[in-house]
């Protein structure tokens, strides 16, 4: 258990009481026998092993292909508190992609001095030469991940967008097929909302953007091959979309058109779904060095041929400097305030700001504005003197380069261990679809687990851990409907009322359905 | 379906059914040697056996290379488990299982979960002989059987699970033209056991080793049953090569390379040379007899037949698996 400090449990709440939501759970835990948990997670843990769900650890020659540790005690949300989630998911990430049609098209939210031009423009995410480059459809960000942390009752805080190539998705289905394996008895206990039908939605999404209007477009999935390290995650979902999973190297550019190489010759491609970085999409336009990419894809996207999820140059929107102004970006475009919470964050580009961080530093968390994956980050409060100390001189040569925030109370989660169960904190990674038939938010999502006592770092790079994740309806409450795919939030047609008037009526740029 | 999945599709293949025949013939070779000198004149000499195992999986030179003498011990551990040998069971289920997750995509649950389960017994194994260097003779022995049953399992679990379209073809082209080489290689290396003028009336020394040979593709069994009677060199031969119900045999897998290959052709609404190419060599094999193959050169004929299925492998890499050109047609 967390020693001095009272953390906000999923199960407890604020202390003593079992909360709503996990009535059963906390039953389930005290009933079963002593050596239960050990022997089903030793099931869970084979099945795991045996269908190679596994992820690639760079640099651990010895290990290369690891298991993320999986926690049998589900993280339960009731679906009241969802659907307070799923509003601002959606808020959220129709603002991602308006502020991304505005910035790589006419620049409203610029020249209406609420986003500094040069904190666009001095994002290395930021591609300048895809200016006045149309995406299929003007989508961007189909495939988001946003991960929010719980603090209290109440309270739920993103943490960060994800808008580039976000993964995990696979472990929220598989963790559910797994689950429902090991521990058949609590799911006869909860009605718990499917995640199932993720692929059926994303490959709708992916279908919708066609830039062929065909109808019938050939979709891919791209990956860097089987040394990455989401390399498992690319092929299970290339095969539960039922589409190819190519490498650059099955890719050819030909007339300004996209095809892969088959058996039977070359076939055009409409659709990619690419789990490759921009910097290695096209060693024409990008990085010349790249063997992973495919010469030419890019003039085949600026000639519409072909529509790429995500698009390119979406780095724009989610790094920790943009970040900070998600309030005003959704204040500019919708007229609205922001649905999900922002964690306070100080930029350190500006002065006040840094000589704040400098002095906190025990007290706060200190990222790289384009780091990811909790490499290159400071947890003040656990770090040593020394630690802090050669933190502080990166930050005073580059304070651009860095955000910080405060320490956040992240909610804890009970969690089994061969000692007991124990508290452990917990963040949340949902997953958000967009395509030109609307917004969709699959209701459950990757629930990662800091396995060490006491620790924040959930990143499963730095020894974290995964829990299915279920959404459950609030036992008073008459069951919802199960559609076969999650409901569609509309995108707000756009009455595009131009940016600077600071008019409060809907503003979306350039999203036309 | 791309052409890099149908090339991995169709190795994974080849190398599981490599793994099953260097199996068999190290439990086949090990009988062999296991026998008093009076039984077998070959083993007078130490290492014959072992040389001609390392001529028949192809490693012989790699071997030399290794500078390593000639005996069981070392023959085995270069077999079965060296990572500098190309062609080890162990690099075997290790390149099965790359080219695989490669394309896991390609492969049913069922297949994938065999070979991944195939590759962590594998580690286990090798964790054992990092213990003690070498594997303990009965672990050995667990292992070649496991090796056999790694292979069937995949073997099995293709044939029931996946859909019948072009990339279970490709899988079973790799099956039947691997297959075909691994047969024609052994009698490659023993033809001169097989030849008629061995033969003693009343029996002969050379038992052991024509009883090895059946033993190594697994068709000890089925010669009882097709000939009924006892052990003859030459029948042995006709077994192998002209037999269509056996199923190793050149024949049988042209038999089939044809027939899938032909099955290619007609989805894609196109021959070409290797269509042509297979039908040519099965053909061959068909108006041939015992009479004439040993009539023409026992030798003469399987090293013609080896390079013929080559040939085959590398034409259909051409028409179909490349990536290095724009594919036929495109």
């Amino acid at each position: 258990m967390a020693a001095e400090r009272r953390f906000f449990d999923e199960m407890t709440g604020e202390g003593g009481v079992t909360r709503q939501a996990y009535e059963r759970i906390a039953r389930w835990l005290a009933e079963q026998p002593k050596d239960f948990f050990a022997t089903r997670r030793g099931h869970a843990e084979l099945m795991f092993r045996r269908i190679g769900i596994t992820f690639n650890v760079y640099g651990d020659k010895d290990a290369t292909e690891r298991l993320i540790p999986f926690d049998i005690i589900p993280r339960v949300i009731q679906r009241s508190e969802w659907r307070k989630l799923e509003d601002g998911l959606v808020q959220r990430v129709k603002a991602l992609n308006t502020f991304l049609a505005d910035i790589y098209g006419a620049q409203e939210i610029i020249r209406a001095g609420v986003v500094p031009r040069e904190m666009v423009e001095s994002n290395p995410a930021f591609l300048k030469n895809m200016v006045g480059v149309a995406a299929p459809h003007d989508i961007r960000v189909h495939i988001a991940g946003i991960d929010i942390v719980r603090t209290d009752g109440d309270d739920f805080y993103v943490l960060e967008d994800n808008a580039r190539t976000p993964s995990g998705v696979s472990y929220m289905l598989e963790n559910r097929e797994v689950m429902m394996r090991v521990a058949p008895d609590l799911f006869a206990d909860h009605r718990v909302a499917p995640v199932e039908n993720y692929p059926e939605a994303l490959l709708a999404t992916l279908r919708s953007v066609d830039p062929t209007g065909s109808g019938h477009p050939t979709v891919a999935l791209l990956t860097p091959g089987q040394f990455n390290s989401a390399y498992y995650e690319h092929s299970f979902l290339a095969d539960k979309l039922g589409v190819e999973l190519v490498e650059g190297r099955d890719l050819v550019v030909d007339d300004d058109t996209v095809f892969m190489r088959t058996t039977e010759g070359l076939r055009k491609v409409d659709v990619i779904y690419r789990r490759i970085d921009d910097a290695f999409l096209d060693p024409e336009m990008f990085n010349s060095e790249s063997m992973l990419g495919v010469p030419g894809i890019m003039r085949a996207y600026r000639a519409g041929n072909v529509a790429i999820a995500n698009g390119i140059g979406t780095g724009a929107a989610d790094d920790k400097a943009i970040y900070t102004y998600m309030p005003d970006i959704v204040r500019f475009y919708f007229g609205e305030e922001l649905k999900l919470k922002n964690v306070d964050t100080w930029r350190c580009r500006e002065a006040d700001s840094c000589a704040y961080v400098l002095d906190h530093l025990d007290e706060l968390v200190v990222k790289e504005v384009n780091g990811s994956g909790g490499y290159g980050m400071l947890v003040g409060p656990h770090a040593t003197r020394e630690q802090r100390e050669s933190f502080a001189a990166k930050i005073r040569r580059d304070p651009a380069n860095y955000i910080a925030q405060p320490t956040l109370s992240l909610s804890t989660c009970p969690t089994y261990f061969d000692s007991g169960v124990a508290s452990r904190h917990v963040d949340l990674r949902p997953f958000v679809l967009t395509g030109t038939d609307g917004v969709r938010v699959i209701p459950g999502g990757l629930t990662r687990v800091a396995l060490t006592d006491g620790s924040l770092v959930v990143n499963s790079s730095q020894g974290g851990g995964t829990k299915d994740t279920w959404i459950v309806d609030d036992p008073r409450e008459a069951p919802s409907r199960v559609g076969e795919l999650p409901a569609t939030h509309p995108v707000d047609p756009g009455t595009y009322a131009g940016g600077a008037s600071g008019s409060a009526s809907g503003l979306a740029v350039g999203l036309t359905r | 379906m791309l052409a890099r999945t149908a090339d991995s599709i169709f190795w994974v293949s080849r190398y599981m059914e490599r793994a099953d025949f260097l199996a068999r013939i190290i439990q086949a070779t090990q009988r062999l040697v296991g026998l008093p000198t009076e039984y077998n004149p070959g083993i007078g000499r130490p290492g014959t056996e072992w040389d001609s195992v390392l001529e028949a999986s192809g490693a012989a030179e790699g071997f030399r290379d290794s500078g390593r003498p000639v005996d069981e011990a070392n023959v085995v551990e270069y077999l079965a488990f060296a990572v500098e040998n190309p062609s080890s069971v162990r690099n075997c289920i290790a390149n099965a299982r790359s080219n695989a997750r490669s394309i896991r995509v390609a492969l049913t649950a069922e297949m994938w979960e065999s070979i991944n389960g195939a590759w962590f017994e594998l580690a286990r194994f090798e964790q054992a002989k990092s213990m003690g260097g070498r594997l303990k003779l009965d672990e050995r022995t667990r292992f070649l059987d496991f090796v056999q049953q790694a292979s069937c399992d995949f073997d099995g679990r293709a044939y029931r699970t996946m859909l019948r379209n072009d990339a279970y073809w490709f899988s079973r082209l790799g099956v039947y033209i691997e297959r075909a080489d691994n047969t024609a290689r052994i009698l490659d290396v023993k033809y001169n056991v097989l030849l008629p003028e061995t033969e003693v009336v009343g029996g002969s020394l050379d038992y052991f080793q024509w009883t090895a040979i059946l033993r190594a593709v697994s068709a000890l069994t089925a010669y009882h049953w097709v000939y009924r009677q006892s052990i003859k060199p030459w029948l042995v031969a006709d077994l192998l090569i002209l037999r269509p119900e056996m199923p190793r045999s050149l024949i049988s897998c042209y038999d089939n390379i044809v027939y899938f290959l032909d099955a290619i052709g007609r989805a894609y609404g196109r021959q070409g040379s290797a269509q042509h190419h297979a039908r040519a060599v099965y053909e061959r094999l068909q108006k041939s007899s015992t009479g004439a193959v040993f009539q023409a050169g026992l030798h003469e004929f399987i090293t013609g037949f080896v390079e013929d299925n080559s040939r085959l492998g590398e034409i259909i890499s051409g028409q179909y698996l490349d990536l290095s050109g724009v594919p036929q047609g495109a």
